[in-house]
């Protein structure tokens, strides 16, 4: 019988074959720079020895996926893998939780993963399970679309430039620390603009035209069905630097997630330079100098804004249904629902049922509880913040400043404390009045 | 006199590069000084502060991913009509058809590229402290230019006129309806609403302001395409250069005090 998608083919194999071939040859010059630095073991064989023989195997399976056709060809991602990946491993929760626990690894191991040894391991893991996921059928459909090319190029720059930032840290942390000059410091004469500026740029502009007119020639741009009001696709997704946007929309009401909370993440960016009193750190690369700042904005950047780029993109699919990213995108595939209000909770618990009526006192009645929490939340948590935890900052910061800050930071935990809510007890909305359409 | 002297001797060459070749250091400075392009540049500059490991280029590499957008922006908009009858029809032809019709791949992954590039940019300036005291204020044009980097993005997004343009709009666009007190499905609307007096309809609201009409139609494709192809790059061009101007006017590429 002919599969109609089929997990390998022979034009995916040769991709592939290419794919091994770039490994190879990243690898090779790995081979050559770890035996010009990393000297030998003590029984006297090169430590690149070990980098040798890896390279040589994908050096053999280039070439494997280069003359053997589909049919029998033995690399690719196993079902033991990917069923159970899909089956346990597939939902919201797990990938957040993941992704959070993945950013506190990466600060506090940051000592043993800005090693370049290290660093080239998990580069090369990462880059073969990418290798052996692009085996299967489903996989490609999502990450081989023309539009999420630039999102996966973006995940391993960004990768790349967090390791350079915490490689360049470490190093000069421990430079304080040891009081010696700055890396920025040292070998820092100045010399003229031209040369030494001008032809970086043009060097620069000269390989960017490259890339794009060899990206422009490899990758045509999508262009689907001509635009019809009344087919509308499911899923309907924004473009994808707006997909942790409407992640959001899960969790909470549009003029939360569309329009209020994008406008305190922007004035929250400005308001920056302005609530962080700490002058050191200014000019350098360094955690231990600023670290609060540092893991703030890490912690907006990497888990709430890419990770949910990336949940929005590769796992949203029809009706917004989480799917893993081996699995098939069934229109079918069905989630249980069934959230609750904090209201519900609330009078349900008292055993007098929720207060009906439209009324403005019976709708303040009804949500009460989830008002006060709200208020508590904002205007009560700050204060109590300024004069326990917080008390340094608040004494550094003056009042307004603080004020602003403490917001912004409560405004940040929001959305993770509303999926820990939703996960936890299904709360649907902690104040909900769809009658002003003003639900939280 | 080989021709090269002649032409370098030649009357026209030195009404248009007013110093000899830029092989020596006075000359070196000269050139920094006199040439339009490269008087944005200081004449001399900290080495570190020019290293890739340091800026990451990111900044410059967005600024030429505007340029590459504008120049091959307008050449898309010599061949592409914003119409209902001819939009999505002109993109097919730029696809399969018409020759340089690579400027459309082209404008695509730079616009991608470039809301990256953006955002590693901030990344960078974030985590080396380069918006402290005294760059506050050129952070902050930064964020807006960040914005309109994603506005310019979003309003090109609808312009092919596909499915994928269209729905995509749509679903962007409909947080507009939500905004608290200006559109029909945002709390505190109401408050417009009383006595008789209908301000916030959904003819009348943040929506209908975004799109020119209820739904994504023929007047949203012209009141985006302006924004996209004038109004946004206009305001992106003043605050560019303001941006530049306060990198230099603020110490210029930043180091350790």
């Amino acid at each position: 019988m002919l599969n109609a998608h089929p997990d390998l083919t022979a034009s995916v194999l040769i991709g592939l074959g290419w794919y091994y071939l770039l490994m190879f040859l990243m690898n090779l010059a790995w081979t050559v720079r770890s035996y010009r630095d990393d000297g030998e073991y003590s029984n006297g064989i090169p430590r690149a020895a070990v980098w040798a023989v890896y390279s040589s195997i994908l050096m053999m399976v280039s070439a494997y996926h280069f003359t053997y056709p589909p049919e029998g060809f033995l690399i690719s991602m196993p079902s033991w893998f990917r069923d159970p990946f899909d089956r346990y491993f597939s939902n919201p929760v797990l990938f957040f939780v993941l992704s959070i626990l993945g950013y506190w690894a990466m600060i506090a191991l940051r000592e043993w993963w800005t090693k370049p040894r290290v660093a080239w391991v998990l580069l090369n893991i990462s880059l073969l399970f990418m290798g052996l996921s692009l085996t299967d059928y489903d996989f490609r459909q999502i990450v081989g679309k023309p539009d999420n090319v630039p999102i996966v190029a973006m995940l391993f720059i960004v990768a790349f430039c967090t390791w350079i930032y915490f490689s360049r840290a470490v190093d000069n942390d421990r430079r304080i620390a040891e009081g010696r000059p700055l890396f920025e410091q040292e070998n820092n004469e100045k010399v003229l603009v031209w040369p030494d500026l001008v032809y970086t740029e043009l060097i620069c502009m000269v390989v960017l035209t490259a890339v794009l007119i060899f990206w422009g020639i490899a990758l045509k741009a999508p262009l689907e069905e001509p635009g019809s009001s009344v087919k509308t696709p499911n899923p309907s997704k924004a473009p994808w630097y707006f997909l942790g946007l409407q992640e959001m929309l899960v969790y909470f009401d549009p003029w939360l997630a569309g329009v209020v909370l994008p406008s305190i993440i922007l004035g929250g960016l400005m308001a920056v330079p302005y609530i962080d009193f700490n002058k050191r750190g200014n000019g350098y690369y360094s955690f231990k100098e600023r670290a609060f700042a540092v893991s703030t904005f890490l912690f907006g950047f990497l888990p709430l804004w890419v990770a949910l780029i990336v949940l929005g993109t590769f796992l949203r699919g029809p009706n917004w249904n989480f799917f893993g990213i081996y699995e098939y995108w069934d229109v079918h595939k069905v989630e249980a629902a069934n959230n609750v209000n904090l209201s519900e909770f609330f009078w349900d618990g008292l055993g007098t049922g929720v207060p009906k009526g439209t009324t403005l006192d019976r709708i303040l009645l009804r949500e009460f509880p989830g008002i006060l929490l709200i208020i508590g939340y904002f205007a009560v948590l700050p204060p109590i913040m300024g004069v326990t935890i917080l008390r340094t900052y608040f004494a550094r910061m003056g009042v307004l400043r603080f004020l602003v800050f403490s917001n912004l930071i409560l405004w940040m935990a929001i959305l993770p404390i509303k999926m820990l809510l939703r996960w936890a007890f299904s709360l649907k909305y902690i104040v909900g009045i769809p009658e002003w359409f003003f639900n939280i | 006199m080989s021709v090269g002297d002649y032409i370098r001797n030649s009357q026209i060459w030195k009404s248009v590069f007013r110093h000899p070749a830029p092989t020596d250091r006075r000359n070196r400075v000269v050139v920094m000084l006199t040439n339009f392009f490269l008087h944005l540049h200081p004449v001399s500059i900290k080495q570190q502060g020019i290293a890739l490991s340091y800026t990451w280029c990111m900044g410059g590499i967005t600024f030429f991913l505007f340029l590459v957008e504008a120049i091959t922006g307008v050449l898309l908009m010599f061949y592409y009509r914003p119409t209902l009858d001819w939009a999505f029809y002109d993109i097919q032809a730029l696809r399969d058809v018409q020759t340089l019709g690579i400027m459309r791949e082209i404008h695509r992954w730079g616009a991608h590229a470039m809301v990256i590039t953006v955002w590693l940019h901030m990344y960078r300036v974030f985590l080396t402290g380069s918006y402290k005291p005294p760059r506050e204020f050129n952070w902050v044009i930064g964020v807006l230019l960040l914005v309109l980097t994603l506005l310019l993005s979003f309003t090109g997004y609808l312009l092919p006129w596909d499915q994928l343009a269209i729905w995509a709009i749509t679903v962007g666009s409909n947080m507009a309806k939500a905004t608290p007190f200006l559109g029909v499905e945002g709390p505190g609307f109401q408050v417009f609403n009383t006595s008789g007096y209908e301000l916030i309809t959904n003819a009348s609201d943040a929506k209908f302001l975004l799109l020119g009409g209820r739904f994504v139609g023929e007047a949203t494709l012209n009141r985006f395409y302006i924004l996209h192809c004038v109004a946004i790059p206009l305001v992106v061009s003043l605050l560019i250069a303001i941006h530049f101007w306060r990198v230099r006017k603020d110490g210029g590429i930043s180091q350790p005090l």
